[in-house]
């Protein structure tokens, strides 16, 4: 709140520097099979209204029961998040109408929220890290979907969804750029994907964000937000920041004020456009669903579930640089997704870490970018990688024949250590054979070995020769010292 | 406590029922009767008290996590007005 923004990320109007303020409300899915108070199926993709049951929609009579994965789950991300458990929290009804929320109102918590408040250390790409404020986490039910396009008279409904378990999280208003707002969304996105808690997959609707933007003068009052809704990935989220601020700050440097409103992002123009029909004020008429008891969790309870949290990113990053001696960029480009994480650690697992990294990072990584794929479409597995380094630890293939190597495991696949017998890309480490290249060398070039003698530095013209005759598989450590030898160096 | 007549205009369209104006006086008077009627709650002091969200001793049953319904769009769709492909079909909503 009190985070002062570094010049450099104000943003210039005619009038001087403004300062952009952030906000987010998260609505992340829960992970778990069967929806927040039914026992309908919450999987993804269903034909319509095939994972409905009677409570989902909302016939008279229907009671709710809550599921106690998905309660378990918000209070696993609450201590992911290093956030206050509260042991007696309640469940509200939020009412409003619209047809895809058949109860004419969402079951949500109001004043009493699971989870209370934390917070999450968000890196930046300039090595800056900013501590970002949670208020609060709640549990509430999805709402269905309308379909709009197959008629021009009618909505089409499907309420697979009503019911399904969200978690929603708000931020407090600590972020101060569009820089900071990706980095704090990609930054809980991979806590809950730790925790296995949400799958965070934004294009199928899993990880939805609002945002809230103001604008004002460094230092002074925050200005009148607007709420940008459901922007459904991290590069737009960037993109709406952006344009929402300088629209404010044309508005208000034209002598305008700010409406408080809620606004949509649209990704085809880049912009921000009002939602003309949300102007009236919501009153949304909150109250205890009497059709829920309070949700009680008990201190042992909470305890045990801390005790059995996975290592998250943070954890796993200070472990990186501590055990294996990685920097802080390498150890953060490595922890960023969990499956990232785990790839390298089988890799590493009793082997040269840096190496390791090296390899992964590098060579992999590059290479999974260049493709389009991830860690877990890689067509080399940790295994055959940790095969290639064991085969550069022992000495068997030099570095440029490792490279060979991995282009052939990646298109062909294989064994690295058949595959290397096979081809025959051993490096040659037998004395006897490099002594007779050695010998060739010299006795067909005196001229050079002359040069040599008057300046060492030459000798690696005879380095070069070596191991062209061996086609690239001589060790180049033997040749070395073999021809400081022979040459008398 | 007690409301006015934009008042109960007011609730009326937020809870989508259809209130003909003539009837929005006597309403006022009813909900004003009502509210009277609750508010003698006020004279009993409550101080220190925890406000009481249920009146049963017990605690919220939790049900297990696993699939036990759902696959039946006709049941859920038997009482829709207008349905296809099993889709609710509603008047056009577009924000």
């Amino acid at each position: 709140m009190t985070a002062q923004s570094k010049p450099d990320r104000l943003i210039k109007g005619a009038s001087g520097d403004w300062e952009v303020v952030i906000g987010m409300e998260v609505h992340a899915q829960v992970t778990s099979k069967s929806k927040l108070f039914s026992g309908a199926s919450t999987e993804f993709g269903g034909a319509p209204n095939s994972h409905v049951s009677l409570v989902d929609a909302a016939m008279p009579g229907m009671l709710p029961v809550i599921n106690e994965e998905c309660v378990k789950q918000a209070i696993r991300t609450g201590l992911g998040l290093q956030a206050q458990i509260n042991l007696k929290s309640v469940f509200d009804r939020k009412n409003y109408f619209y047809p895809d929320l058949p109860q004419g109102y969402q079951i949500s918590q109001y004043k009493s929220p699971v989870v209370g408040e934390g917070e999450v250390t968000v890196d930046l790409p300039d090595g800056e890290s900013v501590t970002v404020g949670i208020e609060r986490l709640h549990l509430e039910q999805d709402a269905g979907k309308s379909l709009h396009d197959r008629n021009p008279a009618l909505s089409y409904v499907d309420l697979n969804r009503s019911g399904v378990a969200l978690m929603e999280i708000v931020s407090k208003p600590d972020l101060r750029s569009s820089e900071q707002a990706k980095a704090f969304i990609t930054k809980l996105r991979s806590i809950l994907r730790y925790l296995g808690t949400c799958d965070g997959d934004m294009e199928k609707g899993g990880l939805r964000a609002d945002v809230n933007v103001s604008v004002r003068k460094p230092g002074a009052a925050l200005g009148t937000r607007c709420e940008i809704k459901n922007v459904n990935s991290i590069r737009f989220i960037g993109q709406a920041i952006e344009f929402e601020a300088r629209r404010q700050i044309e508005i208000i440097e034209d002598g305008g004020t700010i409406d408080q409103e809620t606004r949509l992002f649209d990704p085809n123009k880049g912009e921000t456009r009002s939602m003309r029909s949300k102007e009236e004020a919501h009153d949304y008429r909150y109250f205890p669903d009497p059709d829920l008891l309070p949700l009680e969790v008990t201190e042992k309870y909470v305890a045990e579930l801390k005790s059995q949290l996975p290592e998250l990113p943070d954890e796993k990053k200070a472990r990186f640089m501590r055990d294996f001696a990685l920097s802080l960029y390498d150890a953060g480009v490595l922890v960023a997704e969990r499956e990232t994480a785990e790839y390298f650690e089988s890799v590493a697992k009793g082997r040269d870490a840096k190496l390791a990294a090296n390899w992964v990072i590098n060579e992999l990584f590059g290479r999974l970018n260049k493709e389009g794929r991830d860690v877990t479409t890689s067509p080399l597995s940790a295994s055959q990688l940790g095969g290639l380094i064991d085969l550069i630890a022992d000495g068997t293939i030099s570095g440029k024949i490792a490279k060979e190597l991995f282009e052939i495991l990646w298109s062909e696949g294989g064994d690295p250590r058949a595959v290397v017998t096979a081809r025959g890309m051993a490096q040659v480490t037998d004395l006897g054979a490099i002594e007779r290249f050695i010998d060739a060398v010299i006795a067909q070039n005196p001229d050079k070995v002359a040069q040599a003698k008057a300046n060492p530095k030459a000798m690696m013209w005879f380095v070069g020769q070596v191991m062209k005759s061996s086609g690239g598989k001589a060790s180049p450590q033997a040749v070395n010292d073999l021809l400081k030898t022979k040459l008398g160096l | 406590m007690s409301v006015d007549a934009a008042t109960v205009r007011r609730i009326a369209h937020l809870a989508r029922i259809a209130v003909a104006e003539g009837e929005v006086e006597h309403l006022k008077d009813e909900i004003n009767a009502m509210l009277a009627f609750v508010d003698q709650l006020k004279e009993v002091n409550v101080e220190g008290v925890e406000p009481m969200t249920s009146v049963t001793p017990m605690a919220m049953k939790k049900r297990h996590d696993v699939v036990t319904d759902g696959n039946d769009a006709e049941a859920v769709l038997k009482n829709a007005p207008q349905s296809e492909d099993n889709f609710f079909l509603v008047p056009k909503v577009v924000e």
